[in-house]
């Protein structure tokens, strides 16, 4: 039996926007992630995907529901939740190696653990570049660097807020292999915002589909098919047809009412 | 683009004839004004000796660099062109006597100062070295610990911003009559005031540094566990880093002043004091000997600065455009 390892229980989010308006970035959303398990976010950009993801980080507060991890409330950003910004945020003044130690010596734990910087380091495919700043790394190297950082305080679960966005396919397909083995080596939970519907499938065990205004979860599908996914399979294909349909449809205004 | 052998010798040869010439001159010419007191010329073709010395090792030692020939190729001509200046002024001023005296010695008067009066030099050039010290290095404290006061405490920010703001912008040494008057010393006073035109600059760029801080890494520093102080330790203080060199070198530059003039005005000792001193007996040449001291002394202070800057901004090159790329 899996248990509940992130609960998200009728979250509304309401922001004021530049004219002082409230703006419903999140409505009643209900959300249960189990241990283990890799669950995507999809949904066009604006819809509350960064909001839902930074509530469970405990960056945010909610103004009605609640957030719980493992049973225990959510209130306040913690190791325990590792969190992957959509731009590395990398520390520019810390070299890669010094930049993933930065989470033990956070946690004032760095002389027990020193081993665990280069284990991570390899882990994330970074051997080589250990006295590089972040500038002088690609794009897809430093997601990778922040990866481990967040990685290296053995984190629950693993927040991942479009981390590939900004990359090309190739290095794209490469971090989504990076972390499909990650996750399975470590057994991480994962959350993963994304807006590419083939990076949801071909890693995901179950999608979300977010839809805006109000940001509302319209739909969760199970990816039940076996790893290594492949892109031109029938499979594939066909869920990637369902997902573009439900997301085309969940976008869709509604259509005006006439009357005669 | 390579620098072939008989080119590179070319250059040497150039760098050296202009010392060299400026030698020949102060040995074979005689002194045509009429003296009223003897001229010795040893220091000055002593020094003029080491430069081509050094220059001529110089030039051994680069011999088998690409980089290095470049770059002394590069100053040649402006070395040769220094060797012809120090040439002239020997000629118009020494040996011809054509200058207007005593406002303009020639060099051999200058450089004399070093061998006849270095004790005296010396012991006014420590006395401006240790109140740069003292002084400075209490002003860099207390400007970097108000700056991190206010860029991290918002009352801090309110309470202490607009003071600094307000003494900020009053020239240090308007506050030398009560500084002569409250400090025990003289030496103390001036101590105070250098390290007050320290302060002001260097607590402004620290906190704007600090309150400059992109939200997302300290949001980054909470994810991974980082409480209060990290934050203020790992994220804004290394973030403010580029800010307090900038604030450092705005108040090396007041320093150097402020220095200076509390010695002229108030002080015991120090270079300044030595300038004051000597013009008070009208010996001009003294004070040439003095200012070519501190400029030198300056200088290396701020390569010694420039150095402990590049090697704590490490992480930024590359990222910003130094001049070094640019020129
Ligand atoms: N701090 C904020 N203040 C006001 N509005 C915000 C803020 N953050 C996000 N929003 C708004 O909330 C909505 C959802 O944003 P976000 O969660 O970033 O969407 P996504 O990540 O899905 O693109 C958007 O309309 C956005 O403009
Ligand atoms: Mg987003």
């Amino acid at each position: 039996m899996s248990k509940n390892a992130v609960e998200v229980t009728g979250v509304t989010r309401i922001y004021t926007d530049v004219h002082g308006n409230p703006l419903e970035a999140l409505r009643d959303i209900n959300l249960t992630v189990n241990e283990g398990e890799f669950v995507s976010i999809i949904g066009s950009s604006g819809c509350g995907k960064t909001t839902l993801l930074r509530l469970i980080a405990g960056l945010d507060r909610p103004q009605a529901g609640t957030l719980t991890l493992n049973g225990e409330i959510i209130e306040k950003p913690s190791p325990e939740r590792g969190y992957v910004f959509q731009q590395h945020g990398l520390f520019p003044w810390l070299t890669v190696e010094k930049n993933i130690a930065a989470g033990l010596k956070a946690r004032r734990i760095y002389r027990q653990h020193k081993g665990d910087v280069s284990e991570y380091l390899n882990l994330v495919g970074l051997e080589g570049f250990e006295r590089s700043y972040p500038h002088q790394i690609s794009g897809g190297m430093a997601q990778r660097a922040a990866i481990a950082r967040s990685l290296i305080n053995r984190p629950a679960v693993l927040l991942l807020d479009e981390p590939m966005g900004a990359l090309d396919s190739f290095t794209r397909a490469d971090l989504q292999d990076k972390l499909l083995e990650i996750w399975k080596a470590n057994g991480t939970t994962m959350i993963l915002v994304t807006h590419d519907v083939d990076e949801a499938i071909y890693l995901s065990d179950r999608i979300v589909i977010m839809t805006p205004r109000p940001g509302k979860i319209s739909e969760e599908l199970i990816v039940d098919f076996p790893h290594p996914r492949h892109r031109g399979g029938v499979e594939f294909l066909n869920l990637r047809r369902v997902i573009l349909e439900k997301l085309h449809l969940a976008s869709a205004r509604p259509q005006p009412e006439y009357t005669i | 683009m390579r620098i072939s052998n008989i080119k590179f010798t070319f250059w040497t040869v150039l760098t050296l004839s202009g010392f060299a010439l400026a030698e020949v001159g102060s040995f074979v010419l005689p002194t045509l004004q009429n003296q009223t007191f003897v001229i010795r010329d040893e220091a000055y073709r002593a020094i003029l000796a080491g430069l081509i010395f050094i220059y001529l090792a110089t030039a051994v030692f680069s011999w088998f660099n690409e980089e290095r020939r470049e770059k002394y190729a590069k100053r040649a001509p402006f070395r040769f062109f220094i060797g012809l200046v120090l040439l002239t002024w020997d000629l118009l001023g020494t040996k011809f006597g054509l200058l207007h005296m005593p406002f303009f010695p020639g060099p051999s008067q200058i450089t004399w100062v070093f061998v006849e009066e270095w004790e005296f030099l010396l012991s006014n050039l420590v006395y401006s070295l240790r109140l740069y010290a003292f002084g400075f290095f209490s002003g860099v404290l207390l400007g970097v610990g108000t700056g991190i006061l206010i860029g991290w405490f918002v009352k801090a920010n309110y309470w202490i911003m607009p003071v600094l703001k307000m003494t900020g912008v009053i020239p240090a040494v308007a506050w030398m009559p009560f500084a002569l008057n409250i400090f025990p010393s003289s030496f103390l006073a001036g101590c105070f005031l250098v390290s007050m035109c320290a302060w002001f600059p260097i607590g402004f760029q620290t906190a704007r540094g600090m309150q400059a801080t992109q939200k997302a890494y300290f949001e980054v520093a909470q994810t991974i566990g980082g409480g209060r102080f990290y934050q203020l330790l790992h994220v804004a203080i290394p973030n403010a880093l580029p800010s307090i060199f900038t604030g450092v070198s705005t108040a090396n530059g007041l320093a150097f002043t402020t220095l200076v003039m509390t010695e002229m005005m108030g002080a015991r000792g120090g270079l300044g004091y030595y300038i004051n001193w000597a013009k008070a007996w009208s010996s001009y040449y003294k004070v040439y000997a003095a200012i070519i001291i501190m400029a030198v002394l300056f200088s290396v202070i701020l390569k010694i600065i420039g150095a402990i800057q590049s090697r704590a901004l490490i992480w930024q090159r590359g990222l910003t455009s130094s001049v070094e790329e640019r020129s």
